[in-house]
């Protein structure tokens, strides 16, 4: 429960990052939803990238819709301002944030409910505009908050906890993220750490819109036999396409790797991504190549992880808008009004 | 026969046409024409949802006296629309003038026998001066307006200026049109006037009524307004009749807020995928610090109402501009109504109360706009602008646009890093300083101090979630105290006596003003005496129900069926409405001075006639 306040006091011990802080610093409220909830695995690997790149804690803003998923945001990054909007409409209020301040850090949370059904225009959108954020989507193809309702990413066939079989085609994230234009696409397992931390890691330093469809078993409502989101099914069915093994602000230290196995990708804050390929070919920086196979390893069952597509040069939607490097609401009078001179002047236009 | 019209500087023209025509530019130059003499006018454009085919007109009221709301009736018919010949015709007011395309005979019953005919075969002359179609099209209108000129006396040079103005650099089209113009006027000396043709009893003269007055339209105040008002995020989606709100905004951002040397914006303009995600936008700009609008019309503040109750909820300034049109539903998109006053008032579900404010004019737009800023930002809460078509799409002769060069915005209350580190307390939402308005931090002020999480979800004064029904009651009183400061902060009504001392008040806002104004006039003169008070806002200020209390009977006038603010006046402050007679003007077009006269009349006669004793009789 969330007034159950967490102890104040820290183990003098406790490993401080670059900017002084410690893990502990980076988390929020304790959590309220159900025991074993994948969600709370994505938070730790929220508070365990944010700690491990050196960010601020009040320099991340942090957004969600409605729903399990969008609760999180109060279970993590507690020194950092929080909004959660209205269902399905994070993407607008994150935009309009971001086109106010464009030197925080925004992070986005939603769920397969929140992002593939009411608010599929939104998700849409924001991916083609390029809006620089961290877009995660706690996906567990069911709707928690309101017991146990399919949601649109659920497999046709799939079956709910009742045994009901699911009649419709789900809604793939990750290829509509590809088509629509989103420049760093990735998909993860909340019961890999290993796996999510670094690929938020890339997110976080990515220069445009990223995003991260992340599958998150509902142990209570959707980790049956029959659920193709279960722990089980997912864990036998995962099939990663790289690991990023690290991202290091010093290039420098990077040892040359061998050809062919790795590729390393430069981030816009300096850092470098490097990638090691588990399957021979697969180029993360080829939309059109990752869309197929995408579909290919869909079609046979497969649930392709990693991060499976990055464009390293992106630009976000303030480039396309030529905003001004000062963020719009640091901007006063002198500088946004034109004053009674060119008032008269714009007054004797009119006579 | 009838008597002509015979009228100097006060009379309506009404130009029928095609849209897609070219005729606007044409009616235009007409009215502005008029205003160059130094004579007031008001141009009202009738249109329909459409780009070319179908009905459209400009109506011009030329008035010296400065009478700039509709008067009703037409005293000259340009009908240049065989569609819609019939209810032309039928409209001219007896005596007046029909002036047509006689290219083509009518028959004489197409024709009233109370009304001057002014046959011009335009479409013969421009067949046989031009080659091109497109020439004969466009010129048709100019030679029109050349006609027009000389049976009304408007001086050639005024046009031709008007001409050099538009055609700067283009010396080609300069000089056609002026060709094309006095080809009209030539054509109307020797046909059309006295002693060979029937001539116009409608003539221009000049004077000088118009002062240092700018002719202007609402939606570019309104724009310019939020310019200065120091806005840098504009979400919108488009919607007649507000997308030239967002247009005329782009158009002078990129004027005055692009950095010469480095090309940066300090604006962010951004042309959402709907109305929800406007306003969505709006809404994170807001809680981030900037200052931020979004300009729609009704079916865009219904899908926005959620959002709406968010911000009101949440505490977050957001400005919303509704060019009001024609509802429900689709309505009449291209017609004007003020009938969004409860859906904004009380847009959202739940317990809500918006801030709303009335410009009578593009004057009062610009300077409302700026204002609604300022307000959003101390209040943080929903503010909007309500204008209509009739403001925002027509262009009005305005008082110059004013500003102050020490003029500041007003940011509210946003607690600094310093203040933080001070160790000022922080409580997102606790009524500290008794006028129920919070403290609010801005995301990445402070490394430890003043974060918070933002919710539609109760919580207690400190933002923390919160279930409790005392934690609730508090929060939604201390918006009721908010409110009550907004009613202190609002633009106050303006409040106008009669010449005598009256029983008898009138309630009126927005567009209904310059109609209004005529009204007033005419109905002093028939003894029939009227305070009168514009509303400009609400919360009401304490004014409104203290000038309710002075007057056994207060009319309220306004452009919807349902006596919209009427039921706003009732429910706030508890009045009898048999003390508010409702006087409702809702065919979309805009309200008449005649159709108020009449309705005032009307009812004071029947007051009057009542039997003695009763109520009603009593307080005539």
């Amino acid at each position: 429960m969330t007034y159950i306040t967490k102890p104040k006091l820290h183990h003098p011990s406790l490993e401080r990052n670059a900017v002084g802080y410690t893990r502990r610093d980076y988390e929020g409220k304790v959590s309220t939803l159900c025991a074993g909830c994948g969600h709370d695995s994505v938070s730790a690997a929220i508070v365990q990238a944010a700690w491990e790149l050196d960010i601020a804690p009040h320099r991340v803003a942090k957004l969600s819709g409605i729903g399990c998923s969008s609760k999180t945001p109060d279970y993590f990054l507690g020194a950092s301002h929080g909004f959660n909007t209205v269902h399905g409409r994070m993407p607008s209020v994150l935009t309009g944030a971001n086109l106010a301040n464009r030197e925080l850090l925004y992070l986005g949370v939603s769920g397969d409910g929140d992002s593939a059904s009411i608010g599929l225009g939104q998700f849409a959108h924001s991916m083609r505009r390029g809006v620089r954020m961290v877009y995660i989507v706690e996906n567990n193809g069911v709707y928690g908050l309101t017991k146990g309702q399919f949601s649109a990413t659920a497999d046709r066939g799939s079956t709910s906890k009742k045994g009901v079989p699911n009649p419709d085609a789900p809604v793939d994230m990750v290829a509509m993220a590809l088509q629509l234009g989103a420049t760093y696409v990735a998909r993860s397992f909340s019961g890999d750490k290993a796996q999510m931390v670094p690929l938020i890691k890339g997110a976080i330093t990515h220069g445009g819109a990223a995003f991260i469809d992340i599958i998150s078993p509902c142990v209570t409502f959707n980790n049956h036999l029959g659920s193709t989101r279960s722990y089980d099914y997912v864990r036998e069915h995962n099939e990663a396409v790289s690991r990023i093994d690290f991202i290091d602000p010093a290039p420098e230290q990077i040892a040359e790797p061998a050809p062919g196995e790795s590729i390393d990708l430069p981030q816009p804050d300096g850092s470098t991504l490097r990638l090691r390929k588990l399957h021979a070919g697969y180029d993360p920086t080829d939309r059109a190549r990752a869309m197929e196979y995408l579909m290919a390893q869909q079609a046979k069952g497969e649930i392709v992880s990693g991060l499976l597509y990055v464009d390293p040069d992106a630009g976000d939607l303030h480039q396309a808008l030529k905003t001004s490097a000062r963020p719009l609401n640091a901007l006063g009078e002198a500088e946004l009004c034109p004053g009674t001179a060119a008032l008269a002047k714009l007054n004797a236009g009119l006579r | 026969m009838t008597q002509r019209v015979e009228a100097v500087n006060d009379f309506v023209v009404k130009f029928a046409n095609v849209n897609g025509s070219g005729s606007a530019s044409a009616n235009e130059l007409f009215a502005k024409a008029i205003l160059r003499m130094g004579v007031p006018v008001s141009p009202r454009n009738i249109f329909p949802s459409n780009i070319q085919g179908l009905p459209t007109w400009y109506e011009v009221r030329v008035s010296e006296a400065g009478w700039l709301g509709r008067r009703g009736g037409v005293d000259l018919m340009v009908a240049m629309n065989p569609q819609t010949w019939k209810q032309d015709v039928a409209e001219v007011e007896p005596g007046g003038y029909l002036f047509y395309d006689s290219t083509r005979p009518l028959p004489e019953s197409a024709f009233r026998k109370d009304i001057t005919v002014i046959g011009m075969p335009v479409t013969a002359i421009c067949n046989a001066t031009y080659e091109d179609s497109r020439q004969r099209q466009l010129f048709k209108n100019i030679m029109v307006l050349g006609a027009l000129s000389a049976l009304m006396d408007i001086d050639a040079s005024v046009i031709e200026k008007l001409f050099s103005d538009q055609y700067r650099g283009k010396e080609k089209l300069l000089e056609s049109n002026v060709r094309a113009l006095h080809a009209g006027r030539e054509f109307a000396r020797d046909h059309l006037s006295p002693p060979r043709g029937p001539g116009l009893g409608l003539r221009v003269r000049r004077a000088e009524a118009v002062g240092d007055r700018i002719f202007v339209d609402g939606n570019s105040a309104a724009a310019l307004g939020c310019v200065y008002g120091g806005a840098t995020v504009c979400a919108w989606y488009p919607i007649t009749p507000s997308s030239s709100v967002a247009e005329a905004f782009q158009k002078y951002c990129e004027k005055f807020r692009v950095n010469p040397e480095t090309g940066e914006h300090r604006y962010a303009i951004v042309q959402a995928e709907d109305e929800i995600a406007s306003i969505g936008m709006v809404t994170g700009a807001g809680w981030n610090g900037a200052r931020a609008f979004t300009a729609t019309s009704g079916p865009g503040v219904s899908l926005m109402t959620e959002f709406i109750g968010l911000a009101y909820f949440a505490e977050i300034p957001v400005t919303i501009i509704n060019v009001q049109r024609g509802g429900p539903s689709t309505g009449m998109p291209t017609r004007t109504q003020q009938a969004d006053i409860l859906a904004c008032a009380y847009a959202s579900h739940g317990d809500t109360k918006h801030v709303l404010l009335f410009p009578q004019d593009p004057a009062e737009c610009f300077d409302f706009a700026a204002t609604s800023l300022d307000l959003a930002d101390r209040l943080q809460t929903p503010v909007f602008l309500m204008t209509d078509l009739d403001i925002g799409m027509n262009q009005r002769l305005a008082q110059p646009l004013a500003w102050s060069d020490e003029r500041r915005y007003d940011r509210g209350k946003v607690m600094t890093a310093d203040e933080l580190e001070a160790g000022k307390e922080f409580a997102r939402y606790k009524d500290v300083d008794g006028d129920g308005i919070p403290w609010r931090t801005l995301p990445g002020t402070h490394a430890s101090k003043g974060a918070y999480f933002t919710r539609g979800t109760t919580r207690d004064p400190y933002a923390r979630y919160s279930e409790a029904g005392a934690d609730y009651i508090y929060n939604v009183q201390r918006l009721l105290k908010k409110f009550a400061t907004a009613a202190t902060l609002v633009p106050a009504p303006v409040v106008r006596n009669a010449e005598q001392k009256t029983r008898l008040g009138v309630l009126y806002f927005g567009s209904t003003a310059p109609a209004m104004d005529e009204a007033l006039h005419t109905l002093a003169g028939q003894h029939v005496h009227l305070d009168a008070m514009r509303l400009r806002a609400f919360p009401f200020p304490a004014s409104v129900a203290e000038f309710i209390a002075a007057h056994e009977q207060v009319f309220v006038v306004e452009q919807n069926r349902d006596g919209q603010m009427r039921r706003l006046l009732v429910d706030e402050l508890e009045i009898d409405p048999k003390r508010l007679p409702p006087v409702l003007h809702y065919d979309g077009t805009p309200i008449t001075a005649r159709f108020i006269t009449q309705a005032i009349t009307e009812r004071v006669l029947a007051l009057a006639v009542s039997p003695k004793g009763t109520t009603q009789g009593e307080r005539a």
